[in-house]
């Protein structure tokens, strides 16, 4: 068996991406994300006021015009800091994994999806010719992402509007000339580090391939099985991370794989991380590297995420206790994320009110669902509090499809929220909200009912978190300049190229992490308790994980890179397990060998593959049904 | 070991579905219902009759003859194990229940439980989903599957060891307003429990009841007239609802729907947020506007009983059986324009049963002043149960190795039994309440195989024969027919050596000594590659050559690791006690392995071993640690 790391990633936005090779005979592609924090090597806005008046055209002369001068003018600058003309000014094009069309999409037998954002890039892949991987995703999941490409493709279409119908032959800025002259921050983004990722650059897919792709899942529940060709035996188990998000279990005749993605011990609204169910496996791939750096570092960085000291000590306590203390265990890797990511929300919650107070408005580029529903429950509380007349508008095309959805799924909810559903409350407490018209929902900037009830100083949930596309990119040209105005990043996008187009910047921008880091000690825990033999990590936490540690050196861990393969070894029994229905067992001709205790047999009937193991069924053929006896 | 079932309700009767299965021997409680129609002891299944703790109890459907027992169970009895049941079924059985103890303290009948009992009950309750994988303990394997009677109804799935078997509750075959059609996956079973309501009846499609009732309803309020429909306040009112709202949309009607009960509109919440349990229809309209968010259907105050004009009012309690149900009847009857609508079978004695009988003429209100009953009447079968040709389809469809019949009439029941006996050969059981059932369950035997085997046993290996007429060995008569057999798995051969069996392919084995007097020996093979490359640094590094070289590499190799044993290197081969290792020229050598090392698969060298099986964990041993170390 063998792995292929296609992707690090880069956090929850861009999940990592792999090949698993020869696992039964069968390839398997880990994930299909998309890499949408690339968008921000365009500019979603002329890089001028001037330029607004007569868009593109003017623009377009402009270029052919001073060609040449810019092209010295840009040599020249390298020295200045990056500014927003520096950027492609085109219609957008998205990025996918690198390196996964140089593979033949046929070769490919199943395909697991892990979570939202590991589905967004499907669309490219199924459409691709001679592509016939069984997919698999959970039922929660293939919803919202096919929400999230809806929107993706009603944010997109802005921009073809804008800049007419496709130029033939692929964008100028992929002419090797154009690229030369990018500047290197934006060129290390555009064909990557060593210059090999150009290839993945792709017009962003249509309507139609998105309803093809879904067409083409096969989704699951949580611990529902789905079997494989009779060989491999799927399993997706909540991570935690997200509505719907999950690990898998592969198992086949000779082989038990579970695959960690990103995990959260203890979420507010998704349900709990079940690690419990991937136990007992022999091989555990854990792509997730969303690690806390080093535990000094933790302290000092964010004064709001301090941990209580004797909570680690008494996590650590846990891990050197006994294999028996399954539940204090569990229940001590539960309460630490709970207490940070509450602490790390309230802060977040003080920074907006501080921005309403001083009138100014505040702009929440949401991309986890998770965050977009917390705050929506926790804002209106403190502005309650403060007898403040703020709306709260949620704009996008899906926001009240995608609202809507999260109070019918009590089934990938968190338990807290499920007992709200038994006890007769809304799930999530927007419906109320809106109910009571301190929530508004909108599909568009420009509709009309908007533009009737606009009220400034507000509070804006909109797409998209690249800064590139979707109302959002209106909203902060309008507030670019108000100092009281507070955007509300999330961690994976570059600030200072994602800002780039709404230079000058007034307004006050927090970019903080919502994804409640795994710190090491609870890693260890989890490894622990999992117990496999061999354990694959990225090569990245090398040097972060330390196995000396006696309790955990009882497997041997591999580390993968981007862009090579692993060879996995196999496990080493060399036996299969057979099973032989009584029927058959029960017509053996036992026979002896001479030596008392080894007894013989011929066997008889027919071998299946059913679930993951081998059957020996009675069979079709077989001396008795002889045609010959008929005629006796 | 095998299964057994002990019937502790709704055995040969309809009522307090209650049975304890014991697979393998996990103990697992397939609903805990109360029969409605008796009030003494036999209102509760009889749960002294288990002798054994219980693994876990599994609750199918929110009905109270399937649920009703349950708060008695747990907080009077004691039960203290895990309870499952879907989210629905969780929602809404709470609902059913408090209702049912109010209406109880009502009449001044009490009940073996308190509201108390109810909400602790609940507690204790794991909710599932559909097609989870629920592992109760160690052994036993539980999960659910969508049965379409009411909403959250389940058929549940239960597999201990090699034994398994269904429970299907109550079932739909045919799909409603709101729910789909039963599903669940082919399976290998030994037993299917399931109920049989309808054991000789075969319903009509609902298309005509349906249309026959929009058509009676719209009849009535364009005549001005008012429309009763006494209905249970959960499942069918909600169904109706869907189906009036839908017809009111399309034909722009106006009239006001009301619905009664405090208990509906509850209701009404949870289905809006469990909508992923009904059909694809609706689960569809997500996208636009919740299916359960009405736009006619309001609720109803009592001061609306005699305001004019027309509308719909659903009521309960269902049957006319009292409440104010039964208080609109009387209000209503007398009026020609009005419109009683009976949605369901009504039970004999209650006042719904009389009037669908068209016996029904007069009725006394409470001051003794006569009523006439002037109104229309319509009485349709709503059922959400299936019919016989449903459970005969069912039956088909998961061919179990044997059937259980639960939740019918006797003598309908004994029909159905035949009839599943002698058309598909299966055996069938119809135990009253206290019988118990016992059956042999699928074994498996464990053994332990080779990739050669499996290989070989999956790639066709025919063999042609043509068989004589005549007897004679060498017939040359060609119209004798040719036969065909199929020698992949018969080429194999399963050993038992003590208490392990082990199949391996024919050609796996070498026999040793096959004379008289002499002890016959099989050898055991393996074929695996190692990277050559690796083994040529380590010859060099000796300064030889060749693949006489690679065995003394190996030979000095395996002296280090196994220095207990005595390593002979026999020139050609090694040999270790009776394990035997060469370097294998042969391509398609019967013995090698099919796991290719690492990435270059042409750089490798295959090394062939054989040893006696008093030599296997030395053999294993050396195998994996010449894998490793080269």
């Amino acid at each position: 068996m063998k792995l292929t790391c296609l992707s690090s990633g880069s956090g929850y936005q861009f999940p990592p991406c792999h090949i698993l090779e020869d696992v039964c005979g069968f390839r398997i592609l880990l994930d299909c994300p998309l890499d949408l924090s690339a968008l921000s090597v365009f500019s979603p806005v002329p890089p001028d006021n001037d330029f607004v008046s007569d868009g593109k055209a003017s623009y377009d002369s402009a270029r052919d015009c001073f060609d040449k001068e810019q092209e010295i003018q840009k040599r020249q600058k390298i020295e200045t800091p990056l500014h927003g003309k520096d950027l492609i000014h085109d219609e957008l094009w998205y990025k996918t994994v690198k390196n996964l069309h140089l593979w033949d999409p046929s070769s490919i037998d199943v395909v697991l999806i892990s979570s939202v954002m590991g589905m967004l890039g499907l669309p490219f892949l199924t459409r691709a010719e001679g592509f016939s991987a069984k997919i698999y995703a959970t039922d929660a999941a293939a919803r919202l992402a096919r929400l999230m490409m809806e929107d993706l493709i009603a944010m997109n279409m802005e921009y073809q509007y804008f800049y007419g119908p496709r130029e033939s032959g692929g964008p100028h800025w992929m002419r090797w000339e154009e690229l030369e002259l990018l500047r290197p921050e934006l060129k290390k983004v555009v064909v990557g580090k060593d210059g090999t990722e150009l290839g993945g650059w792709l017009p962003l897919y249509s309507s139609a391939d998105v309803m093809d792709c879904m067409r083409k899942v096969q989704t699951l529940k949580y611990a529902e099985t789905a079997c494989y060709n009779g060989t491999l035996v799927l399993q997706p188990f909540s991570s935690g991370s997200e509505i719907g998000s999950c690990n898998w279990t592969i198992d086949g005749p000779k082989r038990n794989i579970a695959w960690l993605s990103c995990s959260i011990f203890a979420s507010a609204h998704a349900m709990n991380f079940d690690y419990g169910a991937l136990r007992g496996r022999d091989l555990v791939l854990y792509s997730d590297k969303q690690f806390l750096p080093l535990m000094d570092e933790v302290q000092s960085n964010d004064a709001s995420s301090t941990i209580p000291s004797n909570d680690l000590s008494s996590l650590s306590r846990y891990c050197s206790a006994d294999k028996d203390d399954w539940k204090e265990l569990t229940e001590s890797l539960l309460s630490t994320d709970e207490i940070l990511e509450k602490e790390k929300m309230d802060f977040i919650c003080s920074c907006i009110l501080q921005s309403v107070q001083a009138g100014g408005s505040v702009v929440i580029p949401y991309n986890r669902l998770g965050i977009l529903l917390q705050l929506l429950e926790m804002i209106p509380v403190l502005l309650e509090s403060l007898a403040a007349d703020v709306p709260i508008y949620v704009i996008s095309s899906m926001a009240a499809e995608l609202l809507a959805f999260t109070n019918v799924i009590p089934e990938w909810a968190s338990k807290p929220r499920q007992e709200k559903m038994f006890s007769g409350e809304p799930m999530f407490s927007h419906v109320d909200l809106v109910n009571k018209r301190k929530l508004h929902v909108f599909s568009a900037i420009h509709s009309p009912e908007l533009l009737t009830t606009w009220q400034e100083p507000c509070i804006i949930f909109a797409p998209h978190w690249s800064l590139r596309l979707g109302p959002v990119v209106h909203l902060l040209r309008r507030w670019s300049g108000d100092e009281n105005s507070l955007l509300i990043l999330e961690d994976g996008v570059d600030p200072d190229i994602a800002l780039l187009p709404f230079k000058p910047l007034e307004m006050k921008v927090l970019q903080c992490s919502f994804l409640p880091e795994r710190r090491l000690p609870k890693v260890d825990c989890m490894l622990k308790l999992l117990q496999p033999k061999i354990l694959v990590l990225p090569d990245d936490l090398k040097e972060k994980l330390d196995f000396s540690n006696p309790s955990l050196d009882s497997f041997s861990v591999l580390y993968y890179t981007e862009g090579e393969t692993l060879s996995l070894p196999s496990s080493p029994e060399g036996t299969l397990d057979l099973e032989i229905a009584s029927v058959l067992a029960e017509r053996f001709a036992w026979q002896n060998l001479g030596r008392q205790d080894v007894m013989y047999t011929r066997l008889e009937g027919e071998l299946v593959m059913e679930q993951g193991k081998f059957r020996l069924l009675p069979g079709i053929t077989s001396a008795d049904s002889h045609p010959s006896k008929n005629k006796e | 070991m095998g299964i057994e079932c002990l019937v502790l309700g709704a055995g040969q009767e309809i009522g307090k579905s209650c049975v304890v299965v014991t697979i393998n021997g996990k103990r697992i409680m397939f609903d805990c219902g109360m029969h409605l129609g008796h009030s003494d002891e036999e209102r509760y299944p009889d749960f002294s009759l288990i002798n054994g703790s219980l693994d876990c109890v599994v609750i199918t459907h929110f009905h109270l003859d399937h649920i009703g027992a349950l708060p008695y169970f747990t907080e009077v009895i004691g039960y203290s194990g895990p309870i499952y049941m879907t989210y629905p079924t969780k929602a809404l059985a709470p609902l059913m229940l408090v209702d049912f103890l109010r209406i109880s303290v009502g009449r001044g009948v009490e009940e073996k439980f308190t509201a108390d009992d109810i909400t602790a009950c609940m507690k204790k309750v794991t909710p599932i989903d559909l097609k989870q994988n629920i592992q109760v303990g160690k052994d036993l394997q539980i999960r659910a599957y969508y049965a379409g009677h009411v909403l959250g109804a389940a058929m549940v799935y239960a597999k201990v060891g090699d034994a398994s078997m269904v429970y299907t509750g109550d079932y739909n075959m045919t799909p409603d307003r709101h729910l789909g059609a039963a599903q669940i996956d082919p399976l290998e079973l030994d037993l299917v429990i399931t109920e049989s309501t309808y054991a000789t009846t075969v319903r009509d499609s609902k298309h005509a009841s349906e249309r026959k009732f929009l058509k009676a309803v719209h009849d009535c309020v364009v005549a001005g007239g008012k429309v009763l429909i006494p209905t249970f306040a959960l499942g069918r009112a909600q169904e109706l609802f869907i189906l009036l709202e839908d017809y009111w949309e399309r034909m722009n009607l106006k009239v006001p729907i009301y619905f009664s009960s405090g208990l509906t509109r509850q209701a009404n919440i949870y289905y809006k947020t469990l909508m992923s349990w009904t059909n694809q229809k609706i689960k569809d309209t997500i996208a636009l506007q919740n299916a359960f968010n009405f736009k006619h259907v309001v609720s109803f105050d009592r001061s609306q009983i005699n305001a004019p004009g027309s509308c719909v009012l659903f009521a309960s309690p269902g049957m006319l059986s009292g409440g104010l149900s039964l208080e609109v009847f009387k209000q209503w009857a007398p009026s020609k324009v009005n419109l009683v609508m009976l949605p369901g079978h009504c039970v004999a004695g209650t006042i719904g049963h009389k009037l669908a009988s068209g016996k029904l003429t007069k009725l006394y209100a409470d001051n003794n002043s006569q009523i006439e009953i002037r109104c229309k009447n319509v009485n349709l079968s709503f059922s959400a149960h299936t019919d016989s040709k449903g459970i005969m389809d069912l039956l088909k469809f998961l061919s179990p190795k044997h059937v259980m019949l639960v939740h019918g009439e006797k003598p309908r029941m004994s029909i159905l039994k035949k009839k599943i006996e002698s058309g598909m050969g299966i055996k069938c059981f119809d135990p009253p309440n206290g019988g118990v059932v016992k059956i042999p369950s699928a074994v498996h035997v464990k053994a332990q195989t080779t990739d050669s085997f499996a290989k070989s046993c999956q790639s066709p290996n025919f063999s042609l024969s043509r068989c004589s007429t005549s007897g004679a060995v060498l017939s040359t008569d060609l119209t004798s027919p040719l036969m065909v057999s199929e020698e992949r798995v018969s080429e194999a051969i399963l050993f038992m050596d003590r208490s392990k069996a082990r199949g391996v392919h024919k050609e796996e084995l070498e026999l040793i000594g096959s004379g008289e007097g002499k002890s016959q020996v099989f050898l055991y093979g393996h074929c695996f590659p190692i990277r050559s490359d690796n083994l040529t640094k380590a010859t060099g590094r000796l300064g030889l050559s060749g693949n006489r070289s690679w065995l003394k590499v190996l030979a000095l190799e395996l002296s280090h690791l196994f220095p207990q044993t005595d390593v002979h290197n026999m020139g050609d081969f090694l040999q270790v006690g009776s394990f035997q290792l060469s370097v294998c020229p042969n391509q398609s050598c019967t013995r090698r392995s099919s796991d290719v090392p690492g990435d270059h698969a042409t750089t490798c060298t295959y090394l062939c071993c054989s040893w006696c099986m008093e030599d296997e964990k030395l053999a294993l041993a050396i195998i994996s640690s010449v894998r490793n170390s080269l």
